[in-house]
Order: C-alpha cells, then sequence, then structure tokens
C-alpha cells in the first residue's frame, strides 16, 4: 500500500506546477488553433469596452487641450500584417470632460507600420479605475472594442494593440 | 468613556474629510460626487453598527444599542440606493455591468454581493416580526450576511482608485474588520442556544 503523505509544502509546489501546466497549455493552445495555424490570434473586446461608446467620432488632430498620449497598432489577425489607414475610435473620462460627452470623443488614423497615436486630455479614474476606450468600427473588419487601464492615475500616456479579423 | 466617541468621529469623518479635499472632485458632476459620498458614508456606518450591537458605544444601553442598529441598518440600505442610483445616472452601462457581475472591474461583484446582502438583512429586519422569526432562526440569517456586507465592502472600497485618499480609508477598513471580529467573539456567536445580551429585554 503506498501512502501518500501531503505536507503543505509539497501541495503548493504540486498546485504551483499544475497552475504553470495550465497556462503553459493555454498559451500553447491560442497558438496552435488550426484556423491560423501560422499566427496571430485576434484581439477580443474586452468586457465594458464598448461602454458610452459614440457611433462616428470624428478624426481629429488632437482631442480637447491634449496633454496626455494615446497610442498602439493594428494588425491583421494571422499573419500579422500592419494595417494601414484604419480608423481608431477613442474616448476617456479627462479632465476635460466625461465619458459619455462629445468633446471626450475622437479618431485618428494608422500610418503604413499599422501605429496610431492621438493626444488627448490626461485621463482621469472613473468607476474606480482609471482607463480609455478604444474602437475599431469601420466594418472592413470585426468591430473590437478595447479598455485599458493605467498602472497608475499619474501615467500621461497608454498603449492599446489591435489584432484584426475579417468581419 | 469619550475616548471611544472620538476615535469614532475621526475614523469616519477624516476619510470622508479627505475625501472632500480630493483633486478628483474637480472633474465629476454633482450626481457622481453625490454617489461616491454615499458609498463612502455607507462605509462609515458599517463600522458602526457592530459598535452598536457589541455594546461598545459608552451611553448606548442594550436596548437603545439595538434601536440604534436598526436605524442605522435603515440609513445604511438608504445610503447604498443612493450609491447605486448615483452611479446608474452617471454612467448606465457601467453601472449595468456591475449589476449583471460582467464588469471588467474587480471590486464591483464585491460591492454588488454586499448590496445584496445589505437590501436582504434590511427586507428581513422590516418583516422579522410579521413572519414570526425566532431570535435564533435570525441570528442564523443575520450573522453570516452580516460577514458577507463586512467583507464585500471592505474589499470593494479597497480595490476602487477614487476620490478616498488610501492611508483613511485603509484604517477605517481595518477598524471595520477588527470591531466586527470582536463583536462576533464577544456575542459568541457561533454558540448556539444562547441568550444574547438584551434578549430578555426585547421579550419584555
Amino acid at each position: 500500500m503506498t501512502m501518500v503523505v501531503l505536507s503543505r509544502r509539497s501541495l503548493l509546489a504540486a498546485s504551483g506546477s499544475a497552475l504553470a501546466t495550465g497556462v503553459l497549455a493555454t498559451s500553447v493552445s491560442g497558438l496552435l488553433l488550426p484556423a491560423r495555424a501560422d499566427g496571430l490570434a485576434p484581439t477580443d473586446s474586452m468586457s465594458g469596452g464598448a461602454n458610452n461608446y459614440r457611433k462616428g467620432a470624428p478624426v481629429v488632430e488632437r482631442i480637447g487641450k491634449g496633454g496626455f498620449w494615446m497610442s498602439g497598432t493594428v494588425r491583421r489577425a494571422g499573419d500579422g500584417a500592419p494595417l494601414a489607414g484604419q480608423r481608431i475610435q477613442i474616448w476617456a473620462h479627462t479632465v476635460e470632460g466625461q465619458e459619455h460627452e462629445p468633446q471626450s470623443h475622437g479618431a485618428t488614423l494608422t500610418d503604413k507600420d499599422g501605429k496610431f497615436r492621438l493626444e488627448m486630455p490626461q485621463i482621469i479614474p472613473i468607476f474606480g479605475q482609471p482607463h480609455g476606450h478604444l474602437a475599431y468600427d469601420s466594418g472592413d473588419f470585426k468591430t473590437v472594442f478595447l479598455r485599458p487601464v493605467m498602472r497608475s492615475a499619474k501615467e500621461t500616456s497608454l498603449e492599446a494593440h489591435f489584432v484584426l479579423q475579417s468581419a | 468613556m469619550i475616548l471611544i466617541w472620538v476615535a469614532l468621529a475621526l475614523a469616519v469623518c477624516v476619510p470622508i474629510a479627505a475625501a472632500a479635499g480630493s483633486e478628483q472632485l474637480a472633474w465629476r458632476g454633482p450626481v457622481y460626487i453625490l454617489a461616491g459620498f454615499a458609498g463612502i458614508i455607507a462605509l462609515g456606518l458599517v463600522l458602526i453598527q457592530p459598535l452598536l450591537i457589541g455594546g461598545y458605544l459608552p451611553g448606548f444601553s442594550a436596548y437603545r444599542g439595538r434601536r440604534a442598529h436598526h436605524w442605522i441598518g435603515g440609513a445604511l440600505a438608504l445610503a447604498i440606493v443612493i450609491h447605486v442610483a448615483g452611479l446608474w445616472i452617471t454612467s448606465p452601462p457601467d453601472m449595468i455591468d456591475a449589476l449583471t457581475f460582467s464588469s471588467p472591474t474587480p471590486f464591483s461583484p464585491f460591492g454588488v454581493i454586499a448590496m445584496w446582502a445589505i437590501f436582504t438583512v434590511a427586507l428581513l429586519a422590516l418583516l422579522r416580526r410579521r413572519l414570526g422569526l425566532r431570535p435564533r432562526t435570525w441570528r442564523f440569517v443575520h450573522i453570516p450576511l452580516a460577514i458577507v456586507i463586512v467583507a464585500g465592502s471592505v474589499v470593494h472600497c479597497l480595490l476602487i482608485e477614487g476620490t478616498m485618499e488610501t492611508i483613511s480609508k485603509a484604517a477605517l477598513c481595518a477598524l471595520i474588520l477588527g470591531v466586527t471580529v470582536k463583536a462576533m467573539v464577544d456575542l459568541q456567536v457561533w454558540r448556539k442556544r444562547r441568550t444574547l445580551r438584551g434578549e430578555s429585554v426585547a421579550r419584555q
């Protein structure tokens, strides 16, 4: 008869390795999905990402008086090719307005490297977290809503990255 | 004696005053500000409840402590209604996410669970006589819900980045946990068939 002795240390070690295996398995299966065997998985919309979204915010040079930078990249799912000229809509609760107000919304286009960068007013914590909202909603690819959170309310920039799949 | 009252006033008022000085307020509308402070006041009321029922507030007899516990409980439910309604008006989609447990913010479910626990206790307290709940049955229902309310409220507010100042918030939360544990230990709430302080008074 085999006796299994579970000390706290061995239990911790076992659960730790189980956790690591789980994480590893998840990330590996994410990479090995048959439909996109060679590639980059599309970004899923984040929960709450579409909150206070307004359709058709105009492309602007800058939202309000600026002072804060929202930047990121837009790439194609699968091969990861940068997508130029894509319209990304950005909004947040800032020092110049609440999330739902029109002056808090604006859009920008990606450059030839699929990068975008838009100056906007400083984001401040709203509903318990300093966060921004971004949307790809132009229709050529599937709509994606992102809701990145700042590590600290004092930060003056925030990034969000899109990997889009065909609509 | 008076020291306890001074400590209580400080524990509740310092966080409120600190939040009133927050620069965040400049960028919030009046309804959002009201909703936020209703939440902070609710947290203060959560501290008063175990103090009252544990009999730690000088000047309150067991009977008066219990009466005050009822009224403060009602005020707590009202504060939560104002908190939730104000946040709903401020940003309906964020509040709907929170109430349906689909919010991206980790603190939301703790707040919502504590809210339902508060409403349940308040409703049962109102109907207690009509339902004919015996003291034992009442305790069996109320004590677990009280634990949920305290734990949920504390986690909820600690995880929020808002107008509350960090140290005064953490101190208030620590006091709430400490007083709740002390009250539960002193009243030996886990024991069955024990006449609690004041019960005989209530029956007279």
